[in-house]
């Protein structure tokens, strides 16, 4: 069931894998995302982040709202690199 | 009553992990490692993940060459099932000027003559390098095909997990609050925890370095600076083998083996400081870069950006060493962005230097003194 069961669906990263590394003392949002990659997709944890907070609350017994939520970094949804460069202003392009 | 210990690290960094290895390894039985937040949670998990020996400086050519042999064995030396991810594809760097062409040049025959592979390439061999670069005004390019990509993540978890395995023990959320140096000698360290009796203190700090020497009482002239950086949706992870890097524009974009796309640039106009925010102006100049040297970028979504601190030396290369007027106080500083990348050999030769031994690449040169000499070798390729 953990083996099949998908906690971070961008990054293909399985509730197994989450909770081998909160058993070996990985507690914290931003330890797991950086070792398994979990929120860093597409979504930016807009799906797994709460599943990740629900794992670490209960393995370690402290309340959601007192664990770290990592941090939130931009932007907001994913743009086309071409979209940003044809929007921006002033003329430094490669030159 | 108080503990002590045999050395006591400061920074968990990959500097740090790389030296908690290297000195359990050789030995040192209570090695103890402070981090004031997590593993990687500084420069070296926010760094662009690149390593290259194609550098300008025999030094940083010397070490970064010894810290490749070392990563491209490390998953094996280290136990490290997971790997660390070393896509060794090379670095492409771009050159658009004569000036360029002609320093790439002297750093190529000075890169050969110290065993790296690297070669000065034609714009349209460049091109089958990198079929989606723009060869626009392009006027040939230094290529090195053992330079790569390393995940900072593993690298430093991969260095971690060995350490204590070795003994070594990692204390995350612990921070130093002072040095204790009696009569020109490391005594010991305070922290949020507590005080450790020790003998040795190794700063490895990365962008807090000066801070850190401070304490000690060592003045030393590093200091930190923001550089921005991005990175994008996964694509084929066929797409763009090296990194690509141009002074020129001040920038570097690279492909992971997980297909996402990594990208940087330096601002020559970045204030001093340890501000880690991010700016819309770097997306803008970022996209517009790159969309122009590598137009097949267009399509591709960036879904995150941030930044990190690159920590400043005068000349460009690292600091490392005994402080001549504090016996104990080692520090591996100043990496000036290439901190991440000469790690491996870094932490062996600060284990062999503590252990008294003559370390295997000498770096004497790179000690605190050289400022005060006044003779500076300044390394004339970072980005």
């Amino acid at each position: 069931m953990e083996e099949s069961t998908f906690l971070c669906r961008c990054e293909d990263v399985t509730l197994k894998e989450v909770r081998e590394l909160i058993k070996e003392g990985y507690t914290s949002v931003e330890e797991i995302r950086r070792l398994l990659r979990v929120g860093m997709g597409p979504c930016q944890g807009r799906t797994c982040r709460h599943l990740l907070l629900q794992e670490i609350s209960k393995a370690t017994g402290k309340p959601i709202c007192e664990i770290d939520l990592g941090r939130f970094r931009p932007p907001a949804r994913p743009v086309k690199l071409g979209v940003v460069a044809d929007g921006a202003e002033g003329g430094d392009d490669g030159e | 009553m108080s503990e002590s210990a045999d050395v006591v690290i400061i920074g968990g960094g990959i500097n740090g992990v790389s030296a908690a290895y290297h000195l359990a390894k050789k030995g040192f039985k209570k090695v103890v490692l402070l981090e004031k937040e997590y593993l990687a949670s500084g420069s070296t998990g926010r760094c662009g993940a690149g390593v290259r020996a194609q550098w300008g400086t025999e030094m940083n050519i010397k070490l970064a060459r010894a810290a490749i042999e070392k990563y491209e064995k490390a998953d094996e030396e280290l136990d490290y099932k997971p790997g660390i991810e070393f896509k060794q594809k090379g670095y492409l760097l771009v050159a658009y000027t004569e000036k360029q062409v002609e320093q790439f040049r002297k750093n190529i025959a000075l890169q050969n003559s110290l065993g790296v592979p690297s070669r000065f390439v034609s714009p349209d061999e460049a091109k089958r390098i990198v079929p989606f670069l723009n060869t626009e005004s392009l006027m040939g390019a230094a290529f090195c095909p053992k330079d790569g990509h390393i995940n900072p993540f593993r690298a430093t978890d991969a260095y971690a997990r060995a350490a204590k395995r070795l003994g070594a023990e990692i204390r995350l959320h612990t921070e130093v609050t002072g040095i204790k140096v009696l009569r020109g000698r490391v005594q010991g360290v305070q922290t949020t925890f507590g005080e450790i009796h020790c003998p040795v203190v190794v700063n490895v700090a990365g962008p807090w370095s000066r801070e850190v020497a401070a304490m000690a009482g060592t003045e030393i002239p590093t200091y930190s600076q923001r550089h921005q950086i991005l990175v994008t949706e996964p694509v084929n992870p066929g797409v763009q083998g090296p990194m690509v890097m141009s002074f020129h524009h001040n920038l570097y974009c690279q492909q992971t083996p997980h297909g996402s796309f990594i990208m940087g640039l330096g601002d020559p106009h970045e204030p001093i400081g340890h501000d880690t925010g991010h700016s819309w102006q770097f997306l803008e100049k970022m996209a517009k870069r790159i969309c122009w040297m590598l137009p097949i970028l267009r399509e591709v979504r960036v879904v995150r950006q941030w930044s990190g601190l690159y920590n400043m030396s005068p000349d460009c290369h690292p600091i490392i060493g005994e402080a001549p007027e504090v016996k104990g106080f080692y520090m591996a500083v100043g990496f000036s962005g290439h901190g991440f990348m000469l790690a491996p050999i870094v932490g062996q030769i600060l284990s062999e230097l503590i252990a008294g031994e003559k370390p295997v690449i000498p770096v004497e040169k790179l000690g605190l003194d050289r400022f005060a000499a006044g003779e500076l070798n300044v390394e004339p390729s970072v980005v």
